[in-house]
């Protein structure tokens, strides 16, 4: 089966990982700037790993055939001290040129303050002004529903072009609240949070199949980057068809990302 | 799209052994000593939101509610993180 990874966190990923997401059939992948699992000392630190998403990731993931695309920006774990951010965000327009970045990402919230709320506006800032599309990473577990709420009233108020956003890592309660308002879901499959293939399925089987993609978003922590074309195989097991199952994991993600300039397969 | 009992196929087993499974955690912390904190109220609350969901609201999204934080305004700032997994009313951030 052919497929989309549409967020992954290869930086933290073996080269063997590439090749097993490759001998199942990813055709292109992409990596939004996440947290280190750790707070970086300084903008330099930034500075190092854009290179790693525009230089490095590139060129490893091409020795196996697939394309490498990144979103930058700082993350809302990082985004707390507001002053740091800017920094960070500063160097952002520089690496902007680079043939794989397809916008601004992953950015959102964590817990929900006052200062992650004001540099996700600016990112958001940022992405208009380079007319660029937004990748959003929602909170984790109990502050996702009101995260989610913040990040939509946010948009709403930034006057963005909604078919040129996607908001991520939703499920079952905060799916309609961001379909409903004319968005892109992103939903994540991890083994202990976020959503099984089950329920990923549940949610496309209640909510369409319509402008939503899966992702393994694997990482350094419980994530597996062969989360996407296991889901996959649940849907067949769920009797859905394989020109449904290709809409989901490659035509949507596809649909989605062609409107970043640099994306093409 | 499957059946009812095509779904109980493929998924019965599954969650009988997932429902043992928090069957167990229950017991194994009414069995062990000190105070359980704010996460086992919030654990039960969610259990009887999912047997009980309110009209118009499926059984998991009644699940992510129970455990949800409901305000409305940002937090003046994080101490923490990291998130529990349930929304704590003293919590600080």
């Amino acid at each position: 089966m052919r497929y989309i990874e549409p967020h992954a966190h290869m930086v933290s990923r073996t080269t063997a990982d590439y090749e097993k997401i490759a001998q199942v059939g990813c055709e292109a992948l992409c990596e939004p700037a996440f947290w280190a699992g750790y707070d970086r000392a300084s903008a330099q630190g930034f500075y190092d790993y854009y290179r790693q998403l525009t230089e490095y990731e590139p060129a490893r993931a091409a020795k196996f055939g697939i394309k490498h695309f990144c979103w930058l920006c700082i993350n809302p774990k990082e985004a707390e001290d507001a002053v740091f951010a800017r920094e960070v965000m500063s160097l952002i327009p520089d690496f902007i040129k680079k043939p794989n970045v397809l916008g601004i990402g992953e950015i959102g919230l964590n817990k929900n303050t006052r200062n992650e709320l004001a540099i996700f506006e600016e990112h958001v800032d940022l992405a208009k002004k380079f007319n660029l599309p937004i990748l959003i990473h929602t909170p984790h577990l109990e502050d996702k529903l009101k995260g989610t709420r913040l990040i939509l009233d946010a948009l709403n108020n930034a006057d963005v072009d909604r078919d040129r956003v996607i908001i991520d890592h939703v499920e079952e309660h905060t799916a309609p609240l961001v379909l409903d308002q004319g968005y892109w879901a992103g939903m994540t499959l991890y083994p202990e949070s976020k959503c099984s293939p089950a329920r990923a399925i549940d949610i496309l089987e209640t909510f369409g199949m319509e402008r939503i993609w899966m992702n393994s978003a694997c990482d350094w922590g419980i994530s597996d980057p062969l989360a996407v074309i296991k889901c996959a195989l649940e849907m067949k097991k769920r009797k859905h068809s394989s020109e449904v199952v290709d809409q989901v994991i490659f035509e949507n993600p596809k649909a989605f990302l062609s409107q970043c300039p640099n994306f093409s397969l | 799209m499957p059946t009812k009992k095509d779904i109980q196929d493929l998924y019965f087993m599954d969650s009988r052994f997932k429902l043992l499974e928090i069957a167990s955690f229950l017991d194994r912390v009414e069995r062990h000593d000190g105070e359980a904190d704010f996460r086992h109220e919030a654990f039960m609350k969610a259990l009887m939101a999912m047997q009980n969901p309110p009209e118009g609201t499926s059984r998991a999204q009644a699940v992510h509610l129970a455990f949800s934080d409901h305000s409305t305004q940002p937090a003046e700032s994080a101490t923490i993180q990291f998130a529990f997994g349930a929304h704590h009313e003293e919590d600080p951030s």
